[in-house]
């Protein structure tokens, strides 16, 4: 399957693993004192970088590649993490506070009498694994089918996306919904047997995030570069004529979606035991918006670009907000309008901008253009 | 309840001054509160009561606050003031609580019952017709039969109509729960009907679990008038409450109508508009509060003209600094302004802090007056009168002005309108600034309803941009219509689903709504839709 990729995304894909077990290999083979050790810390937050790096490739694959700007994303990484989250919950057993055999321990404090329908099957993990892929794939294949059908298209599927993870957020804040309300699902034990506390497990998802994003690399490469990308980036450039040409523009893009939705749910999945907890939080619009600004930083219609940019936009994240918290929310305002007006292709595309710069004159003054 | 004891003071006087043989009379039923056992009291508390005087009500409130003594010698009732005692009736010096022969007269919880009902129907008589009429509905609560040869005396000598009303209401009610004629009932339940509120309903109900009979079919088949009145008229305080919803939501929105809906711009920065307008009104209010104190009650009108100014020019400023260069970029341009609403709620928060900033509230807008059975409060009346005025303002200025006609003429054909001689960067600018203003004098409004924090804009945003995707884009009226109509529905919907899965379900009903008319409820039609 390889064989379809160029030698630049057979790079991509390999080198992430290698990284990832390369720093891995820092973290547990060297003492805690030796230079070059990496300590258990980083390698969580660099897990959970892993993550969000595969969230903004299933954006940059949307956006960059299809054109659809979607500012609910967010959503389908919280419902990805909430199928995991209820296989967690279902691992507790009778650990829990309250120590009841089957019920979580938030249902017990809200007097829930049995286990609702929608949690059977959470105890086994090939079951939760399905709907961490299907759950989101299924409102996507929802919500891109009523959209593209009706041509919804730009600002206004924008604001749809937007509005549909609003109300999902305001949904997983009900208690009544059954996923925890407010608090979300949080104190797990262990996944698949091993404690989830323990420092091998933890590297364990940490090589599976890293797995995960090379698989994700690569699916992206193969799709971008088949006869299937290609009328994609058709559709993005020119949509009526790609249509006029017989193309069945809504379903390329239905697939695109849908494709990115389960990426978007295998990042949740593999994020939650990383970082503990899945809350509605998760759900806000600005989180979605959050996601696309890391694509643009790192440039949009590449694969390397949003990986890029969700390492470099969450590292100066966390630095900043542990530096200077109450610099963080300018740095990141001003990140998203420097990059739309400085840098429309993104750290990737800077050297092409410069060369573009060097080669011409100043391009003309732009005409605002009405719609 | 000092009124009311003003009242009763002065009912004192006048009856101490006018009426020296009732006082004689009286003063024999005062005085038999000091004898015999606690069920004589309670006997000697119901004659003053049905005497209706006025000038009885102290000596029982007294008698309840443990105030009234007794001297042994000659049993005159008498009244504490501190620790001097007085003749209750003439007000004169006798002498000191601690002087010997000086009882207290003592009062059980059956006494204390005995004294609120007497109390209560004595009040019956005050001079003050609101205090009567309190008077009269507290009667109606109590529904103490024991009241009836009270209210037959208030009801032959008042004359005010409304007092009146209350007062054979009270009345009825009284009648329903005494051994009355069942011709009297049956009157009385037809007049307990007629009042047709909330607790003619729960009377009725009452009345009507009493047993057969043609009283009780009487009151049930009056329970179910009631009930159906009632229910036109919950509809219609939902239909008030979704308006006024709808006119926070028109106002949030109108602005977004003209960026959004006539240029096209997304600015996702609109909500913080909002909020610079929410926080122009605390800024004025604070100077107001320091400097003219007399002058709060138009704090409001102060800060009008100046959010309209600080929203417009910060407005301006983003046109001219951002948004120029991303004309025909929309993803761009939501990109760079939600940037921009990041760092606006950002720096409102380092200059005034993470937390609730208080903007009060002028005495005109606080207080409510009762349609019927409608509820309405000062301040959401002006809200919906300040949403039309915006509305009809911002109308007049588009259709009527020449910066309006020039901004149609922009939108419609911007290189024939610059052919005309018509400088289109500044009528961008000038329009996006309107639109930004508009949110401004939003937000003088809206912080009268809302708590001002650096986060108020963000609830309005998703909101808005409902309302004028919903409304149609690029028409007023549309919008007008589109706030109404989603305010409405989701007043109704809150009773059956609660308030957040109405937001839910009608979050959910815009997105199908957009499948089937995606250009909005009033869609503008022919060539305008592809410019």
């Amino acid at each position: 399957m390889l064989r379809h990729l160029d030698a630049r995304a057979r790079l991509l894909v390999a080198l992430v693993p290698g990284l990832a077990l390369g720093t891995l290999a820092l973290n547990l083979a060297l003492p805690p004192e030796h230079a070059l050790h990496v300590p258990t810390y980083a390698i969580s937050l660099l897990g959970k970088y892993l993550c969000y790096a595969l969230l903004a490739l299933s954006v940059g694959l949307v956006w960059g590649y299809g054109g659809i700007l979607s500012l609910g994303h967010g959503a389908f990484f919280a419902l990805g993490g909430y199928a995991m989250g209820m296989y967690l919950m279902r691992q507790i057993g009778s650990r829990g506070v309250y120590g009841h055999p089957t019920l979580p321990d938030f249902m017990v404090f809200l007097n829930w009498q049995e286990l609702p329908w929608y949690w059977y099957g959470f105890d086994q993990f090939w079951f939760a694994a399905i709907m961490v892929l299907l759950v989101p794939g299924a409102l996507a294949f929802v919500a891109g089918w009523l959209a593209f059908r009706s041509r919804v298209t730009g600002v206004y599927l924008s604001i749809l996306t937007q509005a549909m993870t609003y109300a999902l957020m305001l949904a997983f804040f009900r208690n009544d919904m059954g996923f925890g309300g407010n608090n979300g699902l949080t104190d797990f034990k262990d996944i698949l047997g091993f404690n989830i506390q323990a420092q091998e497990t933890r590297a364990a998802l940490f090589f599976a995030s890293a797995v995960a994003l090379a698989l994700g690399l690569a699916v992206a490469a193969i799709l971008v570069n088949s006869r299937f990308g290609k009328v994609l980036v058709a559709i993005r450039d020119a949509e009526s004529r790609a249509r006029f040409l017989g193309y069945r523009v809504e379903h390329y893009k239905l697939l695109v979606f849908v494709l990115s939705a389960c990426m978007a749910g295998v990042a949740g999945a593999l994020y939650v035991p990383q970082v503990g907890i899945i809350n509605p939080s998760e759900f806000a619009p600005a989180n979605s918006i959050e996601i696309v600004i890391w694509v643009a930083v790192g440039g949009r219609g590449t694969l390397l670009g949003p990986v890029l940019g969700a390492f470099l936009v969450n590292f100066a994240k966390t630095w900043l907000t542990g530096a200077m918290p109450e610099l963080w929310l300018f740095a990141l305002g001003g990140l998203f309008i420097a990059v739309t007006l400085l840098l429309p292709k993104g750290l990737v595309g800077l050297a092409a901008q410069i060369r573009l710069k060097r080669g011409r004159l100043p391009s003309s003054h732009r005409v605002p253009a009405a719609g | 309840m000092r009124r009311l004891l003003l009242a009763l003071a002065l009912a004192l006087l006048a009856a101490a001054v006018a009426l020296p043989a009732a006082a004689e009379e009286l003063r024999g039923l005062i005085d038999a509160l000091g004898r015999g056992t606690f069920a004589d009291r309670e006997k000697a508390i119901a004659a003053l009561a049905g005497s209706g005087e006025p000038a009885a009500a102290p000596v029982i409130e007294a008698l309840g606050a443990g105030n009234l003594y007794v001297r042994t010698g000659d049993g005159a009732v008498l009244l504490a003031r501190g620790s001097a005692l007085v003749d209750p009736l003439t007000n004169a010096a006798a002498g000191s609580v601690s002087d010997s022969g000086i009882e207290r007269i003592r009062v059980n919880n059956r006494l204390r019952r005995a004294i609120d009902a007497a109390l209560g129907s004595l009040t019956l008589l005050s001079p003050d017709p609101a205090t009567r009429l309190e008077a009269a509905a507290a009667v109606f609560k109590s529904r103490d039969p024991g009241a009836l040869p009270t209210l037959e005396k208030a009801l032959a000598a008042e004359t005010n109509p409304e007092v009146a009303a209350a007062l054979g209401e009270a009345r009825a009610a009284a009648l329903l729960f005494s051994d009355a004629s069942e011709a009297e009932k049956l009157e009385a339940v037809k007049v307990i009907r007629a009042r047709g509120d909330r607790e003619a309903l729960s009377l009725l109900g009452m009345v009507a679990a009493q047993g057969p009979g043609p009283v009780a079919d009487a009151a049930s088949s009056g329970v179910r008038a009631i009930e159906r009145v009632l229910a036109v008229w919950e509809a219609g305080q939902n239909v008030w409450y979704g308006l006024s919803l709808g006119s926070v939501l028109l106002l949030a929105a109108i602005g977004l109508a003209i960026t959004f809906g006539v240029m096209g711009v997304i600015n996702m920065a609109h909500g913080e508009m909002v909020m610079l307008g929410a926080y122009t009104t605390f800024v004025v209010q604070e100077a107001i509060r320091s400097t003219a104190p007399w002058l709060f009650d138009a704090s409001l009108l102060v800060a009008l003209p100046l959010a309209f100014l600080v929203a417009g020019a910060v407005g301006i400023a983003i046109e001219r600094g951002i948004i120029r260069f991303l004309y025909g970029r929309p993803l761009e341009t939501l990109l760079a302004t939600w940037g921009l609403s990041l760092i606006l709620q950002q720096g409102v928060r380092s200059i005034f802090g993470p937390t609730n900033r208080e903007v009060g509230a002028p005495s005109w807008m606080s207080g409510w007056f009762e349609i019927g059975h409608l509820t309405i409060t000062h301040n959401r009346l002006w809200i919906i009168a300040f949403a039309l005025l915006v509305f009809a303002g911002l109308s007049l200025v588009l259709r009527r002005t020449s910066f309006g006609l020039q901004m149609r003429a922009v939108v419609q054909n911007r290189n024939m309108a610059s052919a005309m001689g018509i400088r289109t960067p500044w009528i961008d600018a000038l329009t996006f600034g309107l639109g930004s203003s508009i949110a401004g004098i939003a937000g003088v409004a809206l912080s009268q309803i809302d708590n001002v924090s650096p986060n108020l804009g963000q609830g309005y945003i998703i909101d808005s941009f409902m309302v004028v995707v919903f409304g149609g884009v690029g028409n007023l009226w549309g919008t007008l219509f589109g706030a109404a109509a989603l305010g409405i529905v989701n007043k109704f919907l809150e009773p059956y689903a609660g308030a957040v899965l109405g937001k839910i379900l009608v979050l959910v009903f815009i997105i199908i709504f957009i499948q089937k008319r995606p250009r909005g409820l009033f869609a503008l039609k022919g060539r305008a839709v592809e410019a």
